[in-house]
């Protein structure tokens, strides 16, 4: 098979500035004219399409490019991810329908809440490795969802209504029947967020990352904070967890414990490994397919999920290492521990 | 420059690896630990580098007990280990592993390039390699890279985790070559080894570790005759004994 990947990165090193720029703006211009490109090849019968476009598409990217950071950066297997998006969504929730905090305000809130239960679960389940780590994770995301079912304050297993909608912007009325400005804000969101780990990525924070990710103990060795690196890797992944949260809870208005089951984690975990794990393009690619595809063959109806999953054994099978794999050299990771 | 180890036990669980060992290496020294499997070498050194908890006893570096201080901080303090099995980012390319022995120290990019330059030349292999993936290389060359990675850090002390483990007997001597030669240079070096004829004629003085505990402290040239260590770790000399 064509190592779409090899090709993709080869063209891309050997492209002058001006190709690279004039790409990447067209591909921004292209995703923020999405809505409006509602052709019966990409349409989703079924579903209306700009509200696809911002769920489960574009909130899948951003949950996956947060949880990249945690899985693929520094290799620690998070698999209660959806504790951040819930948390996130709470806090929009309960701060939204009891004071007068408009989106803006409670969006720092809500991440910084998510950061604060990161660092809560982080500090003593990062001293666990692997497979442990991934049991205490996916504990915590349970826990999460199991207090929200119980705890009345916050609108027990009936969730909360009635959650207010950010503020216009730019004469642009956020509304429940008109997703197109949320699906903006969550562009903007996602290219700031893939900005932002890009730019850590190639400093020391990423160079750290990738050292703990391929040997913990020679990390330390070279002097490597090993354990404060993993707890901002996973309070980072959470505050963007938390971000996801908040802006979902103010487009869809109620929200239920219901929605924030470990199927989300584990659906965010399987685009970050379907696209191609650590490489964050990748990973947004893994997301818009994985996301995308159940809604266009939604008109199957019954056999829907099965033919989801088919595509998904397929695709794992021909590309093991997901669509587009981080850097070749870094296969021999898996080959040599 | 002076690290001693005084009665140091450590536990696994509840199993005791070292039963209170104590040993000294001065600057300038190469000094060798030598024993069979088990016997506790990587446990010390682990323990010296601060990847394993010190149960009792105490590590002093510089006239400092360090038990309490993390891992990553000793190697700020100058200590700096080539590990077991050689501990290559497999990832990385060489010139980024090389970087990464330095990545405490807020260095100039002089300073970087200086050390880069030294290191290139104990192994001008490395420089031939510096774009290839570390998991890419012969262990030889693996084993380069782990001692030349952990000289980058411009360490008082280098701990060399049986540098000779798994390698071709041309590169054995190869290796022990230029851990004489770093230490000419003046790097002080603690060894620990199975092959016990190359450590011993390397070394200058050496201590036999036998299932947690040091059983000897001689000067490596007196081991090589001794005839406990003699059929014990070299292989000859058994008709002595029995």
């Amino acid at each position: 098979m064509i190592n779409l990947r090899d090709a993709g990165a080869t063209w891309w090193d050997n492209a002058s500035k001006l190709k690279r720029r004039s790409l990447v703006v067209s591909l921004i211009l292209f995703v923020y004219a999405l809505p409006f490109l509602n052709n019966p090849i990409i349409n989703t019968p079924g579903s209306m399409f700009e509200s696809v476009l911002f769920y489960p598409i574009g909130m899948f990217v951003l949950l996956s490019i947060g949880l990249n950071i945690v899985v693929g950066k520094s290799g620690l297997l998070d698999l209660g991810f959806v504790a951040f998006f819930a948390i996130g969504a709470y806090t929009m929730g309960v701060l939204g329908t009891r004071t007068n905090l408009n989106f803006w305000e409670i969006l720092p809130i809500a991440m910084g809440l998510a950061m604060l239960s990161g660092v809560l679960l982080g500090a003593p389940a990062l001293r666990l490795r692997g497979d442990y780590l991934a049991i205490v994770t996916l504990g915590f995301g349970e826990i999460v969802r199991i207090v929200a079912v119980n705890e009345e304050f916050i609108g027990g297993a009936r969730g909360i209504a009635g959650i207010p909608t950010p503020p216009d912007m730019f004469g642009m009325k956020f509304e429940i029947l008109n997703p197109k400005p949320y699906y903006w804000l969550l562009v903007s969101m996602i290219l700031l967020t893939y900005w932002a780990v890009r730019r850590m990525s190639v400093r020391r924070p990423g160079r750290a990352w990738d050292a703990i990710r391929q040997d913990d103990d020679v990390a330390q060795l070279m002097g490597v904070p090993t354990f404060k690196y993993k707890v901002w890797a996973f309070v980072l992944g959470a505050a963007v967890g938390g971000a996801g949260g908040c802006l979902y809870a103010t487009q869809i208005l109620s929200i239920v414990p219901d929605q924030f089951s470990l199927n989300v984690s584990i659906l965010v975990l399987a685009c970050v490994v379907f696209g191609g794990i650590g490489n964050p393009f990748g990973v947004m690619v893994g997301a818009i397919i994985l996301a995308y595809l159940p809604e266009r063959i939604r008109f199957l109806t019954q056999p829907r999920q099965l033919v989801f999953g088919v595509v998904l054994v397929l695709i794992m099978n021909l590309r093991p290492d997901g669509l587009l794999p981080r850097k070749k050299r870094e296969k021999f990771e898996s080959e040599t521990v | 420059m002076r690290l001693e180890i005084k009665n140091l036990s450590v536990y696994y669980g509840k199993i005791e690896a070292l039963k209170g060992i104590s040993l000294v290496v001065n600057q300038g020294e190469i000094v060798t630990l030598i024993g069979a499997n088990g016997a506790g070498k990587t446990t010390t050194l682990k323990t010296i580098s601060g990847l394993r908890p010190v149960t009792s006893g105490e590590i002093v570096f510089d006239g400092v007990n360090i038990n309490q201080i993390p891992a990553y901080e000793r190697a700020d303090l100058g200590i700096s280990q080539a590990p077991e099995g050689r501990g290559i980012f497999p990832g990385m390319t060489v010139l980024e592993n090389l970087e990464m022995g330095k990545y405490n120290r807020k260095t100039r990019k002089a300073e970087m390039s200086e050390d880069l330059a030294r290191v290139y030349e104990l192994f001008p292999r490395l420089k031939e390699r510096a774009t290839q993936a570390g998991g890419t290389l012969s262990g030889g060359e693996q084993q380069m890279l782990a001692i030349g990675r952990a000289l980058m850090a411009r360490p008082k002390v280098l701990l060399l985790d049986e540098p000779s483990m798994g390698l071709a007997p041309m590169m054995i001597q190869n290796i022990f070559n230029i851990i004489t030669e770093i230490n000419n240079q003046g790097v002080t070096i603690l060894l620990v080894e199975q092959n016990a004829q190359q450590a011993l004629s390397r070394a200058h003085r050496a201590y036999v570790l036998e299932i947690g505990k040091i059983t000897k402290e001689a000067k490596a040239k007196d081991l090589l005759n001794d005839p406990h260590v003699k059929s014990a770790y070299l292989g000859t000399g058994a008709h002595e004994i029995f």
